[in-house]
């Protein structure tokens, strides 16, 4: 099977400072990927280079010719007027100049993309007023309704609560695993995604290791990414990782 | 014996245009101000049409019709503001607020000189506080051009708009050129705040661009239905309020109408109290963003 993001050797500079170095990995169609990494390792910028939304200074990405997006918070206030439904329907053809006309058919798809994700039931509310589990499903419901074979996720089970949070990592595996998207979400933590991975992109000190995550996660493997010491101990079905 | 609609309202040429005018101000300025209080441009809005009254002083000195001096100032003061920074959404108050002071003292310095030319505050009263009564019939044309290509500009781009809102990010992945398209609105903005400057003055614009957005966004959840809403209660304001204006010449003082300007405002004002007597009954629960919003001081 044929890959459907690669980057060769990419490096990123901002500033002046090299956020991430000859990154290089593989994601092929129907692969869920975690980004994990400690708080400002370069997660972000990762998804943000992937998407073209800054630029590499050196290496090559192959980009599929579509890819959705959701972002991490959205800062939308409740009085603005667009609901749930609305903010789909913009994933349609929201970059298109003019109004879109209502028909049954574009209906049908918004409804059918805000069940897909589980967010039928509040369709006509407005998406400030959405708790952020809620938004989430809408933004996943946003993106998938354009059919792209590659999703990227920024943070998206950041403040949410532990329920939530699983419910969330179920929607995206099962869309993965039945319409043969690549899912690619970044978290700082691990752990609620360790029996849906297939690969981990562990991101520390601008540097990536990726693979399955038993090759990933292990002592040896991240001191050497971290480039000092730190642990990584099992504890009750958990991976914790401890600087030494 | 007084009636509603006083005797000679709708013969009065003056009045004729009044209607047309304020007709094509309150569609334009309910459309673009439901997308300026969506992307938190209120202030920016305000200040274009601060910096609008520079243009009606200029004008007025230079012996041309205020409209244009509206025009031309509020479009360059929208570029000046995207230059240094309304992208940025902390550089965006900080570049307004620079833009809006350095402006306004130069209309100080126009209509001080303006007051001197005529030996009456007339004209310094029409620039600030407008009068929609005495709009030239030549000028008519071209307001209502202007309207109808500022709102053609916001219908072609209503949705890379929303999207943007949404999320900036989005819509470039989408290939949405975010900083064009915000431009783009700066420029529609600024044509309906000259529009809205001659109808009800540059310093009371911001009324009828804010106000009839504020409430619609108040009580209906869509961007559409929130456009025709806010249009439809612009439209109600200045048509009552020009009507009142009309009938106020038989009020006392006699002889001597009440300012068109504090009718609209007071009507603005008075249908955005009014959304508050009905509280739309909520499906879900208060978010903890709106509660924080709530509790932090102003």
């Amino acid at each position: 099977m044929t890959e459907l993001l690669k980057l060769d050797g990419v490096g990123v500079r901002l500033g002046g400072r090299q956020i991430l170095d000859d990154v290089r990995f593989e994601v092929r169609p129907g692969e869920f990927s975690g980004i994990i990494g400690p708080n400002g390792a370069g997660k972000t910028t990762l998804l943000r280079v992937i998407l073209g939304l800054i630029p590499s200074a050196a290496g090559k990405i192959t980009r599929p010719p579509t890819i959705g997006y959701v972002p991490q918070k959205l800062n939308i206030d409740p009085d603005v007027p667009l609901r749930a439904r609305d903010v789909v329907s913009l994933g349609l053809d929201g970059h298109r100049i003019g109004f879109s006309f209502p028909s049954r058919k574009r209906r049908d798809l918004v409804e059918k993309a805000l069940a897909d994700v589980g967010a039928g039931d509040y369709a006509s509310a407005r998406v400030g007023e959405l708790s952020g589990g809620q938004q989430q499903r809408v933004m996943v419901a946003h993106a998938l309704i354009s059919r792209p074979s590659l999703l990227l996720l920024d943070e998206p089970l950041a403040n949410l609560d532990l329920a939530i949070e699983q419910e969330i990592v179920t929607v995206l595996a099962k869309l993965a695993r039945e319409h043969e998207i690549a899912v690619m979400l970044s978290a700082h933590d691990m752990n609620p995604l360790i029996n849906v991975m297939d690969r981990i992109i562990y991101v520390a000190n601008g540097k990536v290791a990726t693979g399955a995550t038993d090759d990933v996660v292990t002592t040896e493997g991240l001191s050497e990414l971290y480039g000092h010491h730190v642990d990584v101990l099992h504890v009750h079905g958990r991976v914790v990782v401890v600087a030494g | 014996m007084h009636y509603l609609v006083e005797p000679g309202f709708l013969g009065s040429p003056s009045v004729r245009t009044a209607l047309i005018v304020g007709t094509v101000v309150a569609v334009t300025s309910g459309v673009i101000g439901v997308f300026t209080v969506i992307r938190g441009q209120s202030f920016a809005g305000h200040s274009l049409s601060d910096v609008a009254t520079t243009g009606g002083a200029g004008a007025f000195l230079a012996g041309i019709d205020q409209f244009w001096g509206f025009l031309v100032m509020g479009a360059a003061a929208a570029l000046l503001m995207e230059g240094i920074g309304v992208q940025r959404r902390r550089g965006r108050d900080v570049a307004t607020g620079v833009v809006l002071g350095g402006a306004l003292g130069l209309a100080a310095l126009f209509l001080y000189l303006g007051t001197l030319k005529t030996a009456s505050t007339g004209a310094s009263f029409t620039i600030l506080f407008g009068s929609i009564f005495v709009v030239s019939p030549d000028t008519v044309p071209a307001v209502v051009a202007a309207g109808l290509i500022a709102l053609a500009v916001i219908a072609l781009l209503a949705r890379p708009l929303l999207l943007t809102a949404l999320s900036p990010d989005i819509a470039r992945t989408r290939g949405v050129p975010v900083r064009a398209v915000g431009i783009a609105y700066l420029m529609a903005l600024a044509v309906d705040v000259s529009l809205s400057a001659v109808a009800i003055g540059a310093v009371l614009s911001t009324a009828l661009l804010i106000g009839p957005a504020a409430t619609a966004l108040r009580l209906v959840k869509s961007p559409v239905k929130a456009m025709a809403v806010a249009a439809a209660a612009g439209l109600a304001a200045t048509w009552i309020g020009v009507l009142l204006a009309y009938d106020s010449y038989y009020w006392p003082p006699h002889g001597h109408g009440w300012p068109v300007s504090f009718f609209v405002v007071a009507l603005v004002l008075a249908g955005y109290l009014a959304t508050y007597a009905r509280r739309p009954r909520r499906l879900l629960p208060r978010s903890p963003h709106e509660e924080a919003a709530e509790c932090s001081p102003a």
